[in-house]
């Protein structure tokens, strides 16, 4: 007889993890935006903020608290229900990834096994790339809805750099399907099962480096962090698409763009670095006991990208927007097309296919 | 040309080689320069816990001296006022009543002295200008406010303590250099600088 307490968090269980991923992903885009100053400020021999409670840690709560109390402007000749809709789109799309990324292996409780997982579906690597896709809707719509030539600009750098690395991004995905042989993101985590086998390292970046090195610069572009933040960029376009936001709707798109950064940088160490899996994870036999290191190690792999990210805005400077579309279009596609057709043969040399 | 420095890279139209143009290696570098920053000594000072060194000849924020008995030194002739570039000082005069000699020096004093820290660009023409030593420049920083009102300082925050532990040293900056700047008024910045002129005034004085 299972405890009535057990029966509730079996019922409610979905919500309850869908919760925590959700403050989680909340409380880790806070976060960054104080450690995306640190670093910068560590970066360039300063020492950053460090006033706002012992080093500095309540500046999120101080930034927010300065968001919500500013005036609240919607120009006059915008549209207004669209001009709110893209700041929600934009918050939105980034929030709902996180639910098909598996952020540790299952526990175990009261004899039930519940993945670490909000939603566990078959098509999990579409459903990522689909809502992906959607968030451009909410730069675009932004930008067009302020009725104010940057933003419009901007929306538009926006909108064709972030379809441009799509493409590019979506071939990789595939060569990527190719080699795990499946769409399911709880699979591809399971089959990069500790570090070794017997023939050869199971993560996916050791298979093919190059299909990381390019997810990796989409993933860039995708969020729009440097070298790839066109859209905003303030010295040609004052503001980019958000130029005429202000208040909480401005902090929501540049939330939406720090959860983009956790969420791309958790598929990243779970597409090709592993996910939760660890080297000699197979020495704990608690499954609790190894949700947990799992976890942990999920957590530690995506702040390292995390990090990755900040290093690489406070070294590289701006692309120039043709460098970025040639980048994109003639580098890029073919670079992944050629990947993608070599490892095809190699799979079918192989015989995995 | 010969270089001045062997730091100049001259500018060619080379051809950048393939590894070049991945521009991967230069990337990987640049990231290696900025990392090796990550833990190195920072050069921000935290103001208000730690002062950088400052000159021994600072000039902050004013005092208005009292004498050793504890009488204002001021006599708002208003010279510091007239001397002052900026005009960022202004006093209003008043008579010394009887009974009032132990706060007052002199029978007329400032009723209201004012410095507009703002304006004031700590020239130390004041300074130079007064002539009962009234008024000196200091080595204090003058705070920052939130309220431009706030920095215009009246008699209250310049006038130091009557208590003689509390008075305010002004020897610090009153170096033999700048004492002996000071006996010649020929080299006060608001006079145009006359050889002949100061020659005379010197022969006089002598």
């Amino acid at each position: 007889m299972t405890p009535l307490i057990a029966l509730f968090v079996f019922h409610w269980y979905p919500l309850i993890l869908a919760i925590c991923v959700f403050g989680v992903s909340l409380g880790i885009a806070a976060y960054s935006t104080y450690f995306e100053r640190k670093i910068a400020a560590f970066l360039q021999d300063r020492l950053g903020p460090n006033r706002a409670g012992p080093y500095g840690i309540f500046q999120p709560l101080a930034d927010g608290l300065k968001m919500f109390m500013k005036e609240e402007i919607i120009p006059n000749v915008s549209n207004k229900f669209l001009f709110i809709l893209g700041p929600s789109i934009g918050m939105f799309t980034s929030l709902i990834t996180g639910a098909v990324i598996p952020w540790g292996p299952n526990i175990r409780y009261h004899g039930e096994s519940l993945p670490l997982q909000v939603a566990d579906v078959n098509i999990g690597v579409l459903y990522l790339l689909g809502v992906v896709s959607i968030g451009v809707y909410g730069v675009m719509i932004g930008g067009w809805a302020s009725n104010n030539k940057y933003s419009l600009i901007g929306a538009l750098r926006a909108s064709s750099q972030m379809i441009s690395y799509e493409v590019a991004m979506g071939i990789s995905v595939v060569t990527l399907i190719m080699i795990t042989g499946s769409l399911s993101t709880s699979q591809i985590a399971a089959e990069q099962h500790g570090f070794m086998n017997e023939h050869w390292l199971t993560w996916n970046f050791f298979k093919n480096p190059l299909t990381f090195f390019i997810f990796f610069i989409c993933a860039l572009a995708e969020t729009n962090r440097t070298p790839f933040d066109l859209p905003e960029c303030e010295t040609e376009l004052v503001g980019g698409y958000h130029t005429e936001y202000s208040s909480m709707k401005l902090g929501f798109y540049l939330f939406a763009e720090y959860v983009n950064m956790f969420i791309s940088s958790a598929v990243m160490s779970l597409f090709f670095f592993g996910g939760y899996n660890f080297p000699w994870m197979d020495k704990i036999h608690d499954p609790n006991m190894l949700a947990l290191a799992g976890t942990c190690v999920m957590f530690a792999k995506t702040l390292f990208f995390i990090f990755v990210f900040m290093w690489i805005r406070w070294t590289i400077p701006r692309f120039r927007y043709d460098q970025l579309m040639n980048l994109g279009w003639k580098i890029l596609i073919p670079l992944s097309v050629i990947n993608l057709v070599a490892t095809g043969f190699l799979l079918w040399g192989t015989g995995k296919l | 040309m010969q270089a001045l420095t062997n730091r100049s890279k001259m500018v060619s139209n080379k051809q950048m080689t393939f590894l070049e143009r991945l521009y991967l290696v230069s990337i990987f570098k640049g990231m290696l320069i900025t990392i090796s920053h990550f833990l190195k000594k920072k050069a921000t000072i935290s103001y208000p816990e730690k002062h950088r060194p400052i000159s021994s000849v600072y000039r902050g924020q004013h005092v208005l001296k009292r004498d050793e008995n504890g009488a204002e030194r001021c006599t708002a002739c208003g010279l510091c006022a007239v001397a002052c570039p900026a005009e960022a000082i202004t006093m209003v005069a008043a008579e010394r009543k009887k009974g009032e000699e132990n706060l007052y020096r002199e029978e007329k004093y400032a009723a209201v002295y004012e410095i507009n820290m703002l304006r004031c660009i700590y020239c130390g023409l004041c300074e130079e200008a007064c002539p009962k030593e009234a008024i000196f420049l200091t080595d204090r920083i003058v705070p920052t406010e939130f309220e431009r009102g706030d920095l215009v300082y009246g008699k209250d925050i310049l006038v130091e303590p009557m208590e003689k532990s509390k008075r305010i040293d002004v020897s610090k900056r009153q170096t033999p250099d700048v004492l002996e700047f000071k006996t010649h008024s020929e080299y006060a910045h608001n006079q145009l600088w006359d050889p002949k002129k100061s020659l005379q005034t010197k022969k006089q004085s002598h």
